[in-house]
């Protein structure tokens, strides 16, 4: 259910499901979001699934905020089948050279780094959204023992594939950018990929996701 | 029939109108920084308006044509020459021109603005992908293998079909007093006299200004509430307030998501005219409502139309 409805600028519409985070309220965005692709409202002009709320820009020649308000309050959104989501299992090489930040997590929370990687290796993820850039999944939810916050000097370059971890989150950079969250190993799975041109990412909202160890020839292995 | 780039410039690349319906995926709608340059460049060489163009920053592109007959034009605000048959002379914005084979163009720089745009009659051959023709930087998407133009490439042209036919517009960059914004989702998590001083100070646009956002400087926003927001979606023309108190405007290239509160939104009607700004303008910032906001930019469609109509 949406709580709330608002304006973001004169372009866009601010549905808020809530504050908290959780898969509950993530389904109902990601409900929204589905229903509103397939439904191809006449004027819109893109949509925003996070973890709570759903943005929905639009033309401003062609529909204005108050008449897109009244179809989307109308909207009954249609439930997700059981088979559009998917369980993913990605390799992750946990060797020192692509795990950035273990001993930090290792040291913030007490736990050697074995035990770190109990809480991330072969546990399962839940995808909340896809975004900041291309493909990025933010995952979650990671054991309490786990959550760390974001480095306090971001990196200016996060190698591509790197896997970090921060709150109660998990993600995979899918390109080499600026960031700050925990690196703990890296995958050389491509996670988007620009010339798959209907279905260019690997993990999907709604998708549940199990990271699984690898070494390092098979890493480069699979890199090839 | 292609063009030899001798020296590219600063963020050179091609822009169409943007790529909708991809921000779940975490690509932004990107597209020419200034679109109504972009559609008056398109009718001027009388391309379709939803046609690429080359966009340029600061400084644009030195070219050399290897085609005779080529029809183009430069907007924006703009210095250029063009050397014909050996002889150089001043360029023009909004007036197209012909070349032939060898005749060059040097776009020189942008004047107390940002953004200019290039186009030929005719078109470039470039590609669609995801149905446009914009190039993403970050994600490497578009045409060029989603990069810049960089020296020594070898843009290839589209066979022009129609005859040349001249053509110029009186136009330039409009210019207004105020950056017009509508308060945005977290206005409440600053300070009252934060919330006032926003409107009652003047913010400069900083260095750090490019297609993905603009730092400004100024008076420091105090958040009273939480520093951080659970990420979320972001549109172009959102300020988002880090930490540091100084107000970042996301442009068209912006990250998908964000976790800084914010505390405005630029209208439409504005947008062109705050890309165009380069760093160390000044900006000052009018609160408006949404129905003012509307009407503003129906006002600024029907400007767009009158302009292209006299085209």
């Amino acid at each position: 259910m949406i709580k709330n409805i608002s304006n973001l600028g004169d372009a866009a519409i601010y549905c808020d499901f809530g504050s908290e985070v959780n898969k509950e309220i993530n389904y109902e965005v990601i409900k929204y979001f589905k229903t509103l692709r397939l439904k191809n409202i006449k004027g819109i002009t893109n949509l925003a699934p996070s973890y709570n709320k759903l943005i929905i820009t639009f033309d401003l020649d062609v529909i204005n905020y108050k008449e897109l308000v009244e179809k989307i309050i109308n909207l009954k959104p249609d439930e997700i089948s059981d088979s559009a989501s998917k369980r993913k299992k990605i390799p992750i090489c946990i060797d020192e050279e692509f795990a950035l930040d273990i001993e930090r997590v290792s040291k913030n929370t007490n736990l050697n780094i074995k035990e770190v990687y109990k809480h991330i290796l072969n546990k399962d993820f839940y995808c909340y959204m896809t975004g900041f850039v291309a493909g990025m999944p933010f995952l979650g939810d990671t054991n309490k023992n786990i959550r760390l916050k974001r480095l306090e000097t971001p990196r200016v370059k996060v190698p591509k594939g790197s896997v970090g971890i921060t709150e109660q989150f998990c993600n995979i950079y899918t390109y080499e950018s600026p960031g700050g969250w925990n690196i703990i190993g890296n995958t050389p799975v491509k996670v988007f990929d620009k010339n798959k041109e209907e279905n260019p990412i690997l993990i999907k909202p709604g998708d549940s996701v199990q990271f699984y160890e690898i070494t390092k020839n098979e890493f480069y292995k699979i890199k090839e | 029939m292609s063009i030899e780039v001798i020296r590219p410039g600063i963020n050179t690349t091609f822009q169409d109108r943007g790529r909708s319906n991809l921000y779940h995926l975490g690509i932004p709608f990107s597209g020419a920084m200034d679109t109504r340059n972009l559609l008056i460049t398109n009718k001027l060489v009388g391309n379709d308006i939803n046609d690429a163009v080359i966009e340029f920053a600061l400084q644009g592109p030195k070219l050399k044509v290897k085609q005779n007959n080529i029809n183009c034009v430069v907007t924006g605000n703009v210095s250029f020459t063009f050397k014909k048959n050996s002889k150089i002379y001043n360029g023009e914005c909004y007036k197209t021109f012909d070349l032939n084979n060898n005749d060059e163009i040097d776009i020189i720089s942008t004047n107390n603005s940002m953004y200019g745009y290039f186009s030929i009659s005719g078109g470039f051959k470039i590609e669609k992908k995801w149905n446009s023709y914009s190039t993403h930087l970050r994600s490497k998407v578009g045409p060029n293998k989603g990069d810049k133009i960089v020296e020594n490439d070898i843009l290839q042209l589209n066979k022009n079909v129609k005859p040349i036919i001249k053509k110029s517009i009186d136009y330039s960059n409009s210019k207004i007093e105020f950056i017009r914004v509508i308060k945005g989702t977290n206005f409440d998590y600053f300070s009252k006299e934060s919330q006032k001083s926003f409107f009652e100070n003047q913010y400069q646009v900083t260095n750090l200004t490019d297609r993905m956002g603009m730092r400004l400087d100024g008076n420091k926003l105090n958040n009273i509430k939480s520093e951080n927001i659970k990420s979320e979606g972001l549109i172009k023309g959102v300020i988002q307030v880090p930490p540091d108190g100084k107000p970042i405007i996301m442009l068209s290239d912006h990250g998908t998501i964000g976790g800084y509160p914010k505390i405005g939104v630029i209208i439409s009607a504005d947008y062109d005219k705050i890309v165009q700004l380069p760093p160390m303008s000044k900006i000052k910032f009018k609160m408006i409502d949404v129905k003012s906001a509307e009407k503003l930019f129906k006002l600024y469609s029907m400007e767009t139309k009158n302009i292209l109509d006299q085209i």
